[in-house]
């Protein structure tokens, strides 16, 4: 009996043990990271040159990708990472619930010149007067258009225009094949909901600011041309279904097999095509708005420093050195090297540092002939300071949400555009209520 | 006598000593027992109070709060429930996953008795059909998903593909409202191999003599399996049904990865996909907004709760336990 009862003692205590292992706060001074990867040589190479200039930081990358959840749980239990890599836009909202700390000290110490980085995604990281991330990489969104396909219709590809919404119906006419329900070209993709702000610019208005309403009828009407558009080529259904189909990354994408004729898309996807689809025929160029002046948004990741970080000292001194001038040249060379030794072009960098880019297109650019990048990276960077950004917002990830919940209700056919965007607006107002307030 | 009167006390003295300390034994020995048993429910014990009943009693405090996962907890009664009550989008994901629930059960219950009644017939080769049906319950719910947003594609899609064979244009199942629960009830039955594993089971068990009897009485297969089959599987039927609604009840993964993705944000098809626990979830962790979500998640406790108590009240007048007096 004796030893029954040890047995069991000495099972629970091991069971309790082995439960609790890996439990506890990390005490081995090492400088932990949140939400970045080391996919390429654009991270190790920068990584490299910060291990270099600090051989005794134990740096910790722990990959994957940023998680909201397991962030702010981190930063509420008192135990959160050095650094944290997340998009730009969604660092107001961190910085309003005080998640994130002031870089200000950070970039007054080591010097840094916020001149060169980009206007839309410095405004991105600042939140009432303060910087609370440095920018990473910079997208913009352009049109990009089939080429062959567009011809095949009797189009120019070149007089293509996003300006003319009375007559972008015909367009998508013209351009999708729809056959007996079935979509098999989509015509003109307004890539809604996701691009919404950058048609609510188009027409004039903004979706989040002082002054911004989501049932504003500059939204609305911006609301109700996207979803025409939609619905005029075979409706929401069979419309998603088909972009469901499209091999995007693939070598057998939608420009190749002819499924899409044009769409607004994110800067980055030109490196994509490049590489999948050398030959794809296309035309790359600015978005516009309805007055035909060109319009972009501005997207990308920031680096800042949650509350509560054990080593802010150390954890400045690396967003630092990944943002700088130099360590971004560096890094565009090594890519560029290893893309070289596996016979592929370079498309360049594309940072929100202007400088960095700057010398990474003139020094370390080699498009090796490919006509996409030859064609496309130009309509890049002339875009790049031309671009808005979405301002940042304590409620950001709330608004987000309820426009492109309304946007999918007026596509799935339960709201009309007025009413969806009113209920978004409604939505809006408590959700800022309730961050700003109780 | 007298001395075997004294003989026979003290023997009787010496049987009543022993019986005591046997006694006294016995209770040392069962006490010593169910320490120890209680020491080997400990871990689960700790396990249980620290990671269930622990979580679940702050999560009903929660709910009494405001509570955005930065700023301390502010109490707020029960605004939280009464603004549940209000809330359009309650609304809307109930409906959606008892819509879910209403078909998915009766489905997999069918389609799992079926089964196993064709495999209790398949003779040497049951063993490798019993795994073959099983091996479908091992695949991830998220690369399940990614495997039927291809399947169920409507424009080129398998499914509609094999419709289309037998002259029938299939739905829009993943991108049409109206098609969507349906679709995700179909890819349900992708994994009812664990139901009618258990079927199975009980169908081993069903007494062949019972068969044999109705037979005689000229019962048909119809007449067999409706009064013969039926009552002897019962209990796990009434197991299964249970099992299945409370986890219909709580349907998220497979419909998030389709829908909703990583992004917390909505889906693309409007509320068709949206799922009580996949609204709870948005309300935690895409508007960190705890204190609600902790509200929502009491609120679904006590709809399964009711669900189930009306279940176990069904099944005192349809289940049929082995050995019970009817």
């Amino acid at each position: 009996m004796r030893g029954l009862l040890v047995t069991s003692v000495l099972v629970t205590t091991a069971l309790v043990v082995s439960g609790c292992g890996g439990l506890g706060s990390d005490d081995s001074g090492a400088l932990v990271t949140m939400g970045f990867g080391l996919p390429d040589e654009h991270a190790t190479a920068r990584v490299a040159v910060f291990r270099a200039a600090n051989p005794g930081v134990d740096l910790r990358i722990s990959e994957g990708a940023f998680d909201e959840q397991q962030f702010l749980s981190a930063v509420a239990a008192g135990d959160p990472p050095d650094l944290v890599y997340a998009e730009r836009r969604k660092l107001g909202g961190y910085a309003a619930r005080g998640a994130v700390q002031s870089l200000d000290a950070c970039v007054r110490e080591h010097g840094v010149d916020l001149g060169r980085f980009r206007e839309a995604a410095l405004r991105q990281v600042t939140y009432e007067g303060r910087v609370y991330g440095l920018p990473e990489f910079s997208s913009v969104r352009l049109m990009i258009v089939n080429n062959p396909v567009v011809r095949a219709a009797g189009l120019d590809p070149a007089a293509l225009s996003t300006s003319d919404w009375a007559g972008m119906g015909a367009l998508a006419d013209r351009l999708k094949k729809v056959d007996d329900g079935r979509v098999e070209r989509i015509g003109f993709d307004p890539k809604v909901p996701e691009f919404l702000p950058l048609w609510a610019k188009a027409n004039g208005a903004e979706l989040i600011g002082p002054d911004a309403r989501l049932d504003d009828p500059r939204v609305v009407e911006a609301v109700r041309h996207t979803t025409d558009l939609v619905a005029r080529q075979g409706g929401w259904a069979s419309f998603k279904a088909s972009r469901d189909t499209f091999d995007q990354f693939g070598a057998n994408n939608q420009y190749v097999t002819g499924q899409l004729a044009a769409m607004p898309m994110d800067s980055w996807y030109i490196n994509t095509l490049a590489t999948n689809s050398p030959d794809a025929d296309v035309t790359i160029m600015p978005f516009t708005d309805r007055e035909g002046r060109v319009l972009t948004e501005s997207g990308g990741q920031a680096w800042a420093i949650p509350k509560g970080a054990r080593h802010p000292d150390l954890a400045c001194r690396f967003l630092v050195t990944m943002t700088d001038t130099q360590t971004w040249v560096t890094a565009a060379t090594a890519r560029r090297d290893a893309l070289t030794k596996a016979g592929r072009p370079y498309g360049g960098t594309f940072t929100a540092d202007r400088v960095a880019d700057e010398r990474i297109f003139r020094e370390v650019f080699d498009p090796k002939g490919n006509p996409i990048l030859e064609r496309g990276v130009p309509v890049v960077l002339s875009l790049q300071d031309e671009a808005f950004a979405l301002p940042p917002s304590p409620a950001a990830s709330e608004l987000v949400r309820a426009w492109e919940g309304a946007v999918n209700r007026v596509l799935v056919g339960q709201q009309s555009p007025r009413e969806a965007m009113a209920q978004a607006q409604r939505e809006a107002e408590r959700a800022l209520k309730r961050v700003s307030g109780r | 006598m007298v001395v075997g009167e004294r003989g026979g006390r003290a023997e009787g003295a010496v049987v009543v000593g022993r019986a005591r300390r046997a006694r006294r034994g016995a209770v040392t020995v069962s006490g010593r027992e169910a320490r120890a048993g209680w020491l080997f429910l400990l871990p689960w014990v700790i396990g249980f109070v620290a990671f269930t009943a622990g979580p679940m009693l702050f999560s009903l405090w929660l709910s009494l709060t405001h509570y955005d996962m930065l700023k301390p907890p502010t109490f707020v009664g029960l605004d939280n429930y009464r603004e549940a009550l209000v809330d359009e989008r309650v609304g809307t994901a109930l409906w959606n996953t008892v819509f879910f629930t209403v078909l998915h059960v009766p489905a997999q219950i069918v389609l799992a008795l079926g089964l196993a009644s064709l495999l209790r017939r398949a003779g040497r080769g049951s063993g490798f059909f019993r795994t073959v049906l099983y091996l479908p319950v091992m695949t991830p719910p998220v690369a399940l998903a990614a495997m039927f947003l291809l399947l169920l594609n409507g424009q080129h899609g398998a499914v509609n593909g094999f419709l289309g064979w037998f002259g029938f244009q299939g739905p829009n199942w993943t991108t049409d409202p109206v098609w969507i629960k349906p679709g995700l009830v179909v890819m349900s039955l992708w994994t009812v191999g664990s139901t009618a594993v258990l079927y199975l089971a009980a169908l081993t068990r069903v007494p062949v003599e019972r068969y044999e009897a109705a037979r005689l009485d000229g019962a048909s297969p119809w007449r067999q399996f409706w009064h013969v089959t039926l009552p002897g599987i019962s209990g796990t039927v009434y197991f299964t049904a249970v099992v299945n609604t409370i986890a219909s009840l709580q349907v998220f993964t497979e419909a998030y990865a389709m829908f909703f993705g990583a992004r917390a944000k909505q889906s693309a098809e409007g509320d068709a996909a949206l799922f009580y626990v996949i609204h709870l979830f948005q309300e935690a962790f895409g508007s960190l907004r705890m204190g609600y979500a902790s509200a929502l998640a009491w609120g679904l406790f006590v709809v399964i709760a009711v669900i189930t108590a009306v279940q176990v009240r069904l099944s005192r007048r349809y289940v049929h336990y082995e050995g019970e007096r009817s």
